[in-house]
């Protein structure tokens, strides 16, 4: 990455964010409410941008990121609880986060090898069954304490850490954002727009497939060690398909391909069931009623229009 | 790449500047809710406000709605009557009810949206996750917490947590040494191994047996997971086990498919269950085949002293009260009579005075200890031409 004006301005945003978020939370602006949205935002974020990467950028279909998300969750928590005793909070809640994003990795390539063989709804439905395995196995394990869940997880990533969960979510969203326009995200669309064509200029698709899978996966851990130290307890319920869906709801929604919009679609929907607060009863029926009124809007000619408007063509202009 | 990685830092600006609109649409709202109780403090006195989570949405809706229902009769009874009384004050009583969707995470969210309205007092959550992820949480803000229906042990690990309704462990002790007590020979077990309610209680019940030496009553153990609706192959099992009682701790959804599939197999053994079995009879095509059935209920609609209860209720949502209903309902007045106790509102006297109570409500004569237990006899109810009945020892 050549460092110009582009790039100082980028990071210039990204501080200037931070910094914005930072007063608010300090300030006491922030209610309660809102305070506790933001590391599930980021989280999210994390979860949409990493599916996209399979979903948009290779093309397939994955409906099993929250089995992925579920591993690093667990698998995390159990080391920190394990660790915090002995271990300095910091060290402890690195560790387990590391823990969770290569166990979900592995168990990405350890799905990924036989199973990206699969092509369009195979793989599918193979990822749904794959996520449901996992959360079958989850449940039948003592040591994640079945149904029950596992509670007393320490709150490493709760809002006043914020500074951590933020940049790891900026870290998440660089290296995915800088594989894709790399070598390696090149093949990888390639394969997503003809993959006999790749195939006959020399891309290795078993290869790229994989890796595009397992690193997927390997976010989907980290966000979910995030969300385990955020909320403290975890059961093998929250991690079903529903919330598969759900992920791949904010990228289809932000647009196959596309990083910022998954980014902005995880930040609406997120906070859209909190706003909607106030209309008690109606409040997931207006929730979904919003979503098809979004992915209207997003099919449109108004939106195309928009996007031909002067100074929005000027904003996104490649330099 | 410059492109993208630009337009995610706009993104992100773009997020936080929602945020923050949101935090001031929110406190807008705040505001008018205040500015309409201060306006109904100004006429009839001040307003105590009960703040609760539980499920309103999704697959458990039905027991954050029955809470709710609940708890809004026992709230406009008190209201009717001229409020509770504190010391020289009289505080009109207020619910602020929010949805958490039985999901620990939305119950964070929606604790800490009462929590910026300002509660007095924090009543919930409705099931048993919610209020593990909750506990710490109440415990810093230093807030009287009450759980209708939450039964995970750890709920009341902290001294300002109470709960109302039995353990998930007390009950299957208690059904244990019911099933001992009838003198039933062999019992098999068909419970949900993904529900954390059903093994609770199904390890309790098994546990209990083996305190007392009887751990060879246990013949077979079957399970399921949620939302399976054909149990044959379980049953066929059981039948030929030989067991004269089959004890299914689990809700009234899978019961009564299980109730019902059982008596096709042609299986003539007994049946027992736990509390969430209420409700069952009306899940039934054939009324008869549930006869006999028994289950544990801290609660019975048909019972004369909750006549009045049943009455109202009936009366505003056209529906027979359930035992979450009926636990809602008993919150509120442990509420009133702890705040009438302590007399004072403020959350240190009111968890103080919380042991000192005793409460004739609906689902029975209550009392809670240091460690946030409540003590009431369990009612056994028994099912017999197609209507809920006291359960008659003899």
């Amino acid at each position: 990455m050549k460092v110009n004006k582009k790039t100082i301005i980028n990071i210039v945003i990204m501080l200037l964010a931070y910094a914005l978020v930072f007063v608010l939370i300090n300030s006491g602006v922030l209610s309660r409410q809102y305070k506790s949205l933001i590391v599930p935002i980021c989280v999210n974020i994390m979860l949409a941008v990493s599916l996209n990467l399979v979903t948009g950028f290779l093309g397939e279909l994955s409906l099993g990121h929250a089995g992925f998300m579920s591993i690093g969750a667990y698998s995390s928590a159990l080391l920190s609880i394990a660790l915090s005793n002995t271990f300095p909070p910091v060290l402890a809640f690195f560790t387990a986060l590391i823990c969770g994003g290569i166990s979900a990795a592995f168990f990405g390539f350890l799905i990924g090898v036989p199973v990206l063989r699969l092509r369009g709804d195979y793989l599918a439905i193979v990822t749904l069954a794959f996520g449901e395995i996992i959360k079958s196995i989850i449940n039948y394990l003592k040591i994640t304490g079945g149904s029950k869940g596992l509670s007393k997880i320490p709150l490493y990533s709760d809002y006043k850490n914020f500074t951590v969960v933020f940049v790891i979510m900026v870290i998440t969203i660089v290296l995915i954002s800088n594989l894709i326009d790399s070598r390696d995200g090149r093949a990888i669309k390639s394969i997503r727009d003809n993959d006999i064509a790749a195939e006959s200029i020399g891309i290795n698709i078993s290869r790229y497939k994989v890796m595009a899978f397992v690193i997927a996966a390997g976010f989907a851990g980290i966000a979910g060690a995030l969300y385990a130290h955020n909320v403290g307890i975890i059961k093998p319920g929250i991690f079903d398909y529903n919330k598969s869906i759900e992920i791949l709801v904010f990228v289809v929604l932000g647009g196959m391909g596309n990083i910022p919009g998954s980014i902005i679609s995880a930040i609406i929907l997120t906070l859209l069931p909190e706003f909607l607060r106030g209309a008690d009863n109606l409040r997931m029926l207006l929730y979904a009623i919003v979503l098809i009124v979004m992915m209207i809007f997003n099919n449109s000619k108004f939106k195309s229009g928009l996007s031909l408007n002067r100074t929005f063509r000027k904003l996104g202009r490649e330099e | 790449m410059k492109k993208k990685v630009l337009l995610s830092a706009l993104a992100l600006t773009f997020g936080l500047a929602l945020t923050a609109c949101g935090n001031s649409g929110s406190d807008k709202a705040a505001d008018t809710g205040s500015k309409n109780e201060t306006a109904a403090a100004k006429s009839s006195g001040d307003v105590f406000t009960i703040g609760a989570t539980g499920p309103l949405t999704g697959s458990a809706a039905s027991y954050g709605n029955s809470v709710k229902n609940g708890a809004t009769i026992a709230i406009d009874e008190i209201n009717a009557a001229g409020g509770v009384k504190v010391g020289d004050k009289t505080y009109q009583l207020a619910l602020n009810f929010q949805d958490d969707e039985a999901k620990e995470d939305k119950a964070v969210n929606a604790y800490n949206k009462l929590m910026d309205s300002k509660i007095n007092v924090y009543m919930g959550a409705v099931t048993s996750g919610s209020s593990l992820a909750l506990t710490d949480l109440t415990a810093k803000d230093n807030i009287l917490q009450i759980t209708p229906s939450g039964s995970a042990k750890d709920i009341t690990k902290n001294p300002n947590a109470f709960r109302l309704c039995f353990t998930d462990p007390l009950q299957g002790k208690m059904i244990a040494d019911f099933v001992l007590d009838q003198g039933y020979e062999s019992v098999a077990v068909l419970y949900n191994n993904s529900d954390e309610y059903s093994t609770g209680v199904y390890e309790a019940f098994k546990d209990e047996l083996n305190a007392k030496g009887q751990s060879a009553l246990i013949v077979n153990e079957q399970s399921f997971t949620n939302d399976d609706v054909d149990f044959t192959t379980q049953l066929t099992q059981i039948k030929a086990s030989g067991a004269k009682l089959i004890f299914v701790p689990a809700y009234y959804e899978a019961a009564a498919h299980i109730v019902q599939q059982a008596k096709q197999q042609g299986i003539d053994s007994a049946f027992v269950g736990s509390d969430g079995w209420d409700g069952i009879i009306a899940q039934l095509t054939d009324e008869s085949q549930a006869e006999g059935a028994v289950f544990l209920s801290p609660f019975l609609a048909s019972d004369p002293s909750a006549a009045k209860f049943t009455d109202a209720y009936k009366k505003a949502y056209n529906a027979t009260p359930d035992q979450f209903a009926a636990d809602g309902y008993d919150t509120v007045y442990v509420i009133k009579a702890d705040m009438e106790k302590a007399g004072s509102i403020e959350s240190d006297d009111l968890i103080k005075a919380m042991t000192e109570i005793q409460v004739d409500g609906i689902t029975g004569k209550v009392s809670f200890n240091a460690d946030g237990e409540p003590n009431k006899e369990p009612k056994f109810v028994t099912i017999t031409n197609g209507e809920y009945q006291l359960f008659d020892n003899n």
